[in-house]
């Protein structure tokens, strides 16, 4: 089975630079994982979500699949729009990718390292500090598989009082042309502080065998930073992940997060949004719009830490055919978080009879100063609407495209990028007009 | 140009149309007037084709077409217009992008070329101005946020833009005052040729000062109970609808 192969794989990554930063995590991942073991559906988070069948076929690490050569055109195929003006960082089955990777920011502004490498050189301390945060958050073996294997990571630093003029791209492209494979992300990014940066994630699965993604990201953001964060999930049936963004704003900080997931198989989102300083502020937005088997699961936490802090949550569901959907929305407000402003907001249509969500709000307060608030909705599309629309000429079909797009929209509208958002638009008029391809 | 035979219609096996029989030739006013609950706004959905309702018996012919066969855009793009009683707000969409889309599928149904921006937006222009429509209205969207009357007059314009033969006018005076009632009215009046008809449903009387119809029908229990002239309508709104409802119930116990 499977994870005897895991086993096998990390007995030989453990022999290597066994005395590293890097080597004791994955050590300590390595226990937590063989503790934890996989998910199952009695794992109250996991209740929705059934991993643990993935693990169930073959797969394969990186650096146990053949050296692979993309060649470039694999990857102008899967540039976002704006690329020309963009960093462009590639990892390829987990892997980060340098010789692929191009950095068109001055050095002064933005460093772009192997993990491993960064947890040597001046930045060890850093890397010492902020790697690994997110496993007391994400006690759960699929996390502990991750740092069990930390390998050719990246880390991000962007420097203080730096305006970044280029965007962060991030491709994670895999390659499973030959045999299924298991990628797996590791990238810790610091936003130092009054700095600015905007990130946009996709993803790319090559061939018909599984890929099965388990990234984790970390980002720690300071005093006066900016962070934009885009995750674009448009792949194929075949592609699954579980993808853990773990944000620690431990100084005054703003944060927006946009999640749009279009097409995979089995997906899992954790975003996390850690308030450790007083006056933090954070907007989470969310669109998936599903159809076929694809199965969509966002879990959201904001822990609010420290006092005064804001949070905005919106997300939107769109489910078709047999996909379902799953929101988890927890907020919690420790003792010392006076005066925070927590909201939350879960829409959601279901447009077939078999598609299902399963949507929960999660508040947990122990302060007693607060402001927080969570709905949501599940229903189906505006059969008046759709009627008059029809009634004037705009064919069934179109119409109901339309709507979804309307419903949308004010997700599309926080993307602020103009050439990002005219692109995901297309994304999704396409996924709406057109059934999977 | 419509021909309605002895049509049955019922929504969730409740029978709300029972057998109406209607002619409207180009060119003509028809008004149905009728109580609260007689069936005349399910006539408009029924001829505009929502699918709530199920036309059990009957059949319905415009210009020469089988319009129960036909869906309710293609109903549309043959010359069909509903102008709502109570038009929907549909945000997200804004009116201009959708009245165009409307026209030119349209125009692609009739074989026309579609217009392109600048063509579209003189068409616009012209109309706008007939019914003293503003811009900004027109960029927001779909009647979201919309008062009452400008959401009749935004109806009006659409019709106004898309060219009907046959104009169904559904409580048109619902939720209008006299100022907004008069501007709607002198709109529908500017668009009637010899070649178009409209049909005009209404409680009250109010509307047919404005708009004078040739015939007036009056429905009640889901039948036409009795036709005549304008001068029915004034005749019901000096009487009321009892007097109909009482002959009606001596019909059917006879």
């Amino acid at each position: 089975m499977n994870l005897t192969y895991i086993k096998d794989s990390f007995e030989q990554l453990k022999a290597k630079e066994p005395d590293s930063l890097v080597a004791k995590l994955r050590l300590e991942g390595f226990r937590a994982f063989d503790e934890a073991g996989l998910p199952t559906k009695r794992t109250e988070d996991w209740k929705y979500t059934p991993i643990s069948g993935l693990f169930d076929n073959p797969c394969y690490l990186a650096g146990d699949t053949p050296q692979v050569s993309l060649e470039l055109k694999t990857i102008d195929a899967i540039r976002l729009p704006g690329y020309q003006a963009a960093n462009e960082l590639v990892f390829v089955n987990g892997m980060f990718s340098p010789l692929l990777s191009t950095i068109r920011s001055p050095k002064n502004q933005l460093t772009v390292l192997p993990l491993e490498s960064a947890a040597k050189g001046i930045y060890k301390d850093l890397v010492k500090e902020h790697l690994g945060q997110s496993s007391t958050y994400i006690p759960d073996g699929v996390h502990a598989l991750n740092t069990s294997f930390i390998r050719e990571g990246i880390f991000i630093h962007i420097a203080q009082e730096q305006q970044l003029d280029h965007p962060v791209y991030i491709y994670h492209i895999a390659d499973a042309r030959q045999r299924p494979i298991l990628s797996q992300p590791r990238s810790l990014i610091i936003v130092e502080q009054n700095a600015n940066v905007q990130l946009v994630e996709t993803y790319h699965t090559l061939g018909a065998s599984d890929n099965f993604t388990n990234q984790v990201m970390e980002i720690v953001t300071h005093k006066d930073a900016r962070l934009a964060y885009y995750k674009i999930q448009q792949d194929a049936a075949n592609a699954s992940q579980v993808s853990t963004t773990h944000i620690r704003q431990v100084g005054r900080s703003y944060v927006r997060a946009i999640t749009v997931t279009l097409n995979g198989g089995i997906i899992r989102n954790n975003m996390n949004i850690i308030m450790e300083a007083s006056g933090n502020e954070a907007h989470l937005y969310g669109l998936y719009v599903l159809n076929g088997h694809t199965h969509a699961d966002n879990h959201t936490l904001v822990d609010n830490l420290a006092p005064n802090c804001l949070s905005n949550e919106l997300y939107k569901g769109i489910l078709n055919d047999h996909a379902t959907g799953v929101f988890n929305g927890k907020i919690m407000v420790r003792p010392d978080a006076q005066k925070t402003n927590a909201y939350q907001t879960n829409k959601n249509i279901l447009l077939s009879d078999d598609a299902t969500i399963n949507t929960k709000p999660q508040l947990e307060i122990f302060a007693n100063d607060v402001k927080c608030s969570h709905g949501c909705t599940i229903g189906q599309l505006d059969e008046n609407a759709l009627f008059y629309l029809t009634a004037r000429g705009i064919p069934k079909a179109d119409a109901t495209a339309l709507l979804l797009q309307a419903f949308a929209l004010d997700i599309l509208d926080q993307i602020e990028p103009e050439p990002l958002r005219l692109y995901v638009t297309q994304l999704l008029t396409e996924h709406l007009t057109n059934p999977r391809k | 140009m419509l021909s309605i035979t002895n049509i049955h219609a019922s929504i969730e096996g409740k029978q709300i149309l029972k057998g109406i029989s209607l002619n409207i030739r180009p060119g003509e006013v028809h008004a149905i007037m009728g109580p609260n609950g007689s069936g005349k706004s399910t006539l408009a959905s029924v001829l505009a084709g929502k699918e709530d309702y199920e036309v059990t018996k009957g059949s319905v012919t415009f210009l020469g077409k089988d319009l129960l066969q036909m869906l309710p855009e293609d109903r549309a793009h043959e010359g069909l217009f509903l102008a709502f009683q109570y038009p929907v707000e549909i945000p997200g969409v804004s009116t201009t992008n959708f009245i165009k889309a409307a026209l030119n599928e349209k125009r692609k149904y009739l074989g026309q070329e579609p217009l392109d921006a600048v063509a579209f937006m003189k068409v616009m222009k012209e109309k706008m101005a007939m019914l003293q429509i503003d811009q900004t209205l027109l960029s927001r969207s779909i009647n979201e946020g919309f008062s009452g009357g400008e959401k009749k007059r935004n109806e009006i314009f659409q019709m106004a833009i898309l060219d009907p033969r046959l104009t169904i006018l559904d409580e048109m005076d619902s939720g209008l005052d006299i100022d907004a009632l008069r501007v709607v009215a002198h709109g529908i009046n500017q668009l009637r040729t010899k070649d178009n008809a409209l049909l005009i449903i209404t409680h009250y009387q109010r509307l047919l000062e404005y708009i004078t119809p040739d015939f007036v029908h009056v429905l009640y229990n889901g039948n036409v109970v009795r036709s005549g002239t304008k001068e029915l309508a004034l005749e019901l709104e000096q009487r009321g609808y009892d007097f109909i409802k009482e002959e009606a119930g001596l019909a059917e116990t006879l």
